[in-house]
């Protein structure tokens, strides 16, 4: 049966490698890519615009609302004390931030989402924190402000509009650069 | 067995607070399942069990029973969360790809292997078509 | 003390598979035999430390360590002990940790079995092993590591998402899952095997398919029994999502189901050959590419836990194993041509090339549908969502022309077909449409339906008629029975036999899925206690709330009598009509979750599914929100899933060396 005719499958074969790679090295490429670009610094669709009002009642007791902080540079923290490890991670950050740029015109806010009191306000105790904080038990603030989950920060300038959004434990590292600029105009 | 039922009472209290038992209005459905949970993989507002959506569904209630209009309702999601809160994306456009591509596929393959069994076939006096 | 020594021995596994890997190159580049031995004694100390790894992960996890983070993270004092045991797969670590085990596992059994008699071959096929193997324990003796200590041990952790704590296919559906997934590794190794050697042997081959058929049932299990783990718990009636993690495990399956195609054209015909080694790599790296989507979070939502060194490192691993693996195919491309050619268009083997053709096809529409949302992101930064509507709407057609192919290929020959075999399919497709003409008659209206039906009905005559034909050749060659002879079948073809029983099983399947999907009703109802409402032909009526107190939840449960209506409508009128059942929805409040778990209740006949939801309830008003779903014939597709994957341990059982 040795005919000529039988069996030249080879010869799409170039276009078959080709196309394999072609199609290979871009998906990877396109994978490598994904994974650079940090899905936590969301595009959130807020960023840009006037940051939404709020009323937050605070554990200390009180009212905050966002007007009240017009002109300071608002770190706005949602978080919850059953997020472990990413909110024990950060709550320490926060405070340190607090502490360091409270007199530099920087107020962290803190808004305890899907959660109980008694367990949140033992987290605050537990890391000693004493930046402003409150719960919002019906989530009207977290969903005003698109959030996803717990925990994510917001950078509010001076003039009430949001600058920054970041999904995620956050640390000085993170938060410096950012501030750093926007407390230089000051 | 007091204390276990005062526990119970208690417990059931403290969640049914948060619990929304009010997803009877069928308004709030509508909505709901045109919303994608945020927090789940592919479930819709209406069906997720997570307290996001739940909140969600509550805050739609509010906003219906005060008078706002299905399309505003959808909008200010939209304008919190990017239009990926659409369960059904409205913008067809890129899409289009997505759709076209497995049918361009089945038909390059279906070429390539017609080509490929014709290359092979061995020629043979009765050789049915 | 625990976290220290699984450390050290996830670093001792890691130095024995580098070292392994050594040892087999040296020697085989040496010609030298000891290599060989080496490398087995290399692969039976991996598999000792990754157990002592394992053992003492579990030793953490059931004595409630919680100075282990991934101990503190997934389990909590009042988690069963199953489920602690389970723990071991609950998150990223545990579960590479699990999957190392596994892999180290087969390494040993493969290095065992066939060191006699293939000492050439084998160093190549443990070289690969042992690499993917490196891969893995350098991702938990590094990154991923689930022995990390905390700084504070925490009086008590965190505990399983209670999702996962609900039922107990949780336990087994993940190793099954894995071990499928994992499976494949062999094959893969078998084929880089034949590649980097430049040798080719048809037995290698044979190896190859057995090994993929293996883990292919296991993999079809796991499969079945994730959709029955989320139809029992998720609470929405539904089985299948075309969630990213679905669709990770699904496209391996496709092309391996592919791949045991084509290699019996190869077994029998000899061609294909570059063709089965392609899918085979394929198949390998869809498993890896499937890990690394779910673990590294790239697709899924945007809090999940591991956005750090993994990601990169899993795609560095895909990459290099893609060129690796492309760049030997390509090498090597010459090596296997085929022999002899196909007989014509109408042949069994053709119409396996073209059922290849429309598998490759389904897992190439999951693919784009999975990653297509990842890519426009990264190409205009907008967000969009690629739902079930595409998938359903492209596989499901692509699914009929499947059936019509495995149709055709059960009923044509090998070789050419005569004019016999074309009769036979023209009866098949007349005996299809008449069948389904009765279908639609008797009351199934939608056209999708009814086509769907209809090639799973000419499937099923198909495969019927090839029992029958073999057992009538048999009865009268030896005189035995009918019966007898059918059994007597699967002795003489296994692999044959086998074959067409999961074929059956597919359309018990197939049927189920298009029955629940066309015939669903869903109803979503607020009762009050002594109310009745009615869904079908169903009547519910809610009796009371409950409350019950468990170890680690507190239970609401509102148990609703179900009565059936005949004609005589008997709403109402319970217990003395014999059709009456309980179900009882319940409502889970886990103590370190805010959010409640809803349990649903089934009734599952072979008609239909009675699925009830408790969405709500209020114990001042004493009334309850219920979502009824009646879907049509859900337990078929159990039972589908059950034949395919009995037909599969059957077909692989080991035989006896003929």
């Amino acid at each position: 049966m040795a005919d000529s005719q039988t069996v030249t499958p080879r010869r799409p074969l170039p276009w078959v490698w080709i196309g394999m790679a072609a199609v290979v090295i871009p998906l990877l490429l396109v994978l490598a890519f994904g994974l650079r670009r940090d899905p936590r610094a969301l595009p959130s669709p807020l960023v840009g615009r006037m940051a939404p009002a709020f009323s937050l009642q605070l554990f200390s007791g009180g009212r905050l609302t966002l007007g009240e902080l017009r002109g300071r540079l608002v770190v706005l923290n949602f978080w919850a004390s059953w997020c472990v490890p990413a909110c024990t991670d950060e709550a320490p950050v926060l405070q340190a931030i607090w502490e360091q740029y409270r007199t530099k015109g920087v107020t962290v806010v803190g808004v305890n989402i899907q959660d109980h009191e008694a367990p949140a306000r033992t987290f605050i105790q537990r890391f000693g924190l004493t930046f402003p904080a409150g719960m919002d038990p019906r989530g009207v603030i977290a969903i005003d402000y698109g959030v996803y989950g717990v925990p994510e920060t917001y950078l509010i300038d001076q003039s009430g509009r949001t600058v920054y959004k970041y999904a995620g434990a956050v640390s000085v590292d993170l938060l410096a650069p950012v501030m750093a600029p926007l407390l230089e105009t000051r | 067995m007091i204390r276990q039922h005062l526990l119970v009472a208690a417990w059931v209290l403290a969640v049914t607070l948060t619990t929304s038992a009010q997803e009877v209005d069928l308004g709030v459905r509508v909505i709901a399942s045109k919303l994608r949970c945020p927090v789940c993989q592919n479930e819709s507002v209406a069906d997720s069990q997570s307290e996001l959506s739940a909140q969600m569904r509550t805050l739609i209630r509010d906003k219906l029973a005060a008078g706002e209009t299905e399309d505003q309702i959808v909008r200010y999601f939209v304008s919190r969360y990017g239009e990926w809160i659409l369960l059904e994306p409205p913008r067809q456009g890129v899409l289009w790809f997505v759709w076209l591509a497995p049918a361009a596929a089945l038909l390059g393959g279906a070429v390539l292997v017609i080509a490929y069994l014709r290359r092979s076939i061995r020629p043979h006096p009765h050789l049915t078509p | 003390m625990i976290a220290l020594l699984g450390t050290g021995s996830l670093l001792l596994a890691l130095a024995c598979a580098v070292g392994g890997l050594g040892v087999l190159v040296v020697g085989h580049s040496r010609k030298d035999p000891r290599g060989l031995i080496w490398g087995y004694r290399a692969a039976i100390s991996i598999l000792t430390f990754v157990t002592l790894a394992v053992v003492d992960m579990e030793t953490a996890l059931v004595g409630f360590d919680f100075s282990v983070r991934y101990v503190a993270a997934n389990i909590n004092r009042v988690t069963p002990l199953l489920f602690r045991i389970a723990g071991l797969w609950g998150a990223l670590e545990g579960s590479i940790l699990l999957w190392v085990w596994i892999l180290s596992s087969l390494t040993v059994l493969v290095a065992h079995r066939y060191r006699s008699r293939h000492p050439g071959f084998l160093p190549y096929v443990l070289g690969v092993l042992f690499a993917i193997a490196t891969f893995f324990l350098g991702l938990i003796a590094g990154p991923a590591n689930p022995f990390t200590r905390l700084a504070v041990t925490p009086p008590d952790g965190v505990g399983l998402n209670p999702l996962l704590q609900n039922h107990l296919l949780m336990a087994i559906h993940p190793p099954l899952l894995y071990l499928g997934y994992v499976g494949f590794s062999v094959p893969y190794a078998f084929a880089m095997g034949t590649l980097l050697s430049g040798q080719h042997r048809e037995e290698w081959t044979s190896i190859t398919r057995r090994w993929t058929l293996v883990a292919w049932t296991a993999l079809t299990a796991g499969l079945f029994l994730g959709a029955r783990w989320s139809y029992d718990v998720l609470g929405w009636g539904g089985y299948w999502a075309w969630d990213p993690v679905e669709n990770a495990a699904v496209m391996p399956w496709l092309v391996a189901t592919a791949f045991i195609h084509s290699s019996m054209v190869q077994a029998r015909r000899q061609l294909l050959r570059g063709w089965n080694l392609a899918l085979i790599i394929l198949v390998f790296l869809l498993t890896i590419f499937g890990t690394f989507l779910t673990r590294s979070g790239v697709i899924a939502s945007v809090h999940s836990f591991t956005q750090s060194l993994i990601g990169p490192l899993f795609i560095a691993f895909l990459c290099v194993a893609t060129l690796v693996s492309l760049g030997a195919l390509f090498w090597r491309r010459k090596q296997t041509p085929d022999e002899g050619g196909f007989d014509s268009l109408l042949s069994r083997e053709s119409m396996m090339l073209m059922n290849n053709l429309i598998l490759v096809t389904m897992a190439f529409t999951v693919f784009l549908g999975t990653i297509f949302p990842l890519v426009v992101e990264v190409a205009t930064g907008a967000k969009v969502t690629v739902g079930p509507p595409f998938f359903d709407r492209v596989v499901g057609p692509l699914g009929v022309l499947l059936l019509l192919a495995v149709g055709s290929g059960t009923a044509l020959r090998w070789g050419r077909s005569g004019r016999d075999d074309l009769r036979k399919l023209g009866a098949l497709a007349a005996g299809a449409v008449a069948i389904t003409g009765a279908l639609a008659a008797s009351g199934v209206r939608s056209p999708t339906a009814l086509t769907a039906l209809g090639a799973a009905v000419f499937v099923a005559l198909a495969q019927v008629t090839e029992y029958v034909r073999g057992a009538l050749a048999h009865r009268a060659a030896t005189g035995e029975g009918l019966l007898a002879s059918v059994a007597a079948l699967f002795s003489i073809n296994p692999q044959r036999y086998y074959g067409y029983l999961t074929h059956l099983g597919l359309v018990v399947a197939v049927a189920g899925i298009v029955a629940s999907q066309s015939g669903r009703i869903e109803v979503q109802n607020h009762l009050t206690v002594g109310e009745t409402m009615q869904v079908g032909a169903y009547t519910l009526r809610l009796e009371s709330l409950e409350a019950l107190v468990g170890a680690d939840r507190i239970i609401v449960a509102a148990p609703l009598t179900i009565g059936i209506l005949n004609g005589t409508a008997q709403a109402g009128t319970a217990r003395s009509s014999g059709d009456v059942d309980i179900l009882r929805p319940s409502e889970n409040f886990f103590r370190q979750s805010r959010t409640p778990v809803a349990t649903p209740a089934v009734r599952s006949t072979w008609r239909d599914d009675l699925y009830v939801t408790l969405l709500a309830f209020d114990p001042k008003e004493q009334s309850a929100v219920v979502r009824v779903v009646i879907s049509p014939m859900v337990s078929w597709l159990w039972a589908g899933g059950a034949i395919m994957v009995g037909a599969g341990v059957l077909a692989s059982w080991p035989t006896r060396r003929r």
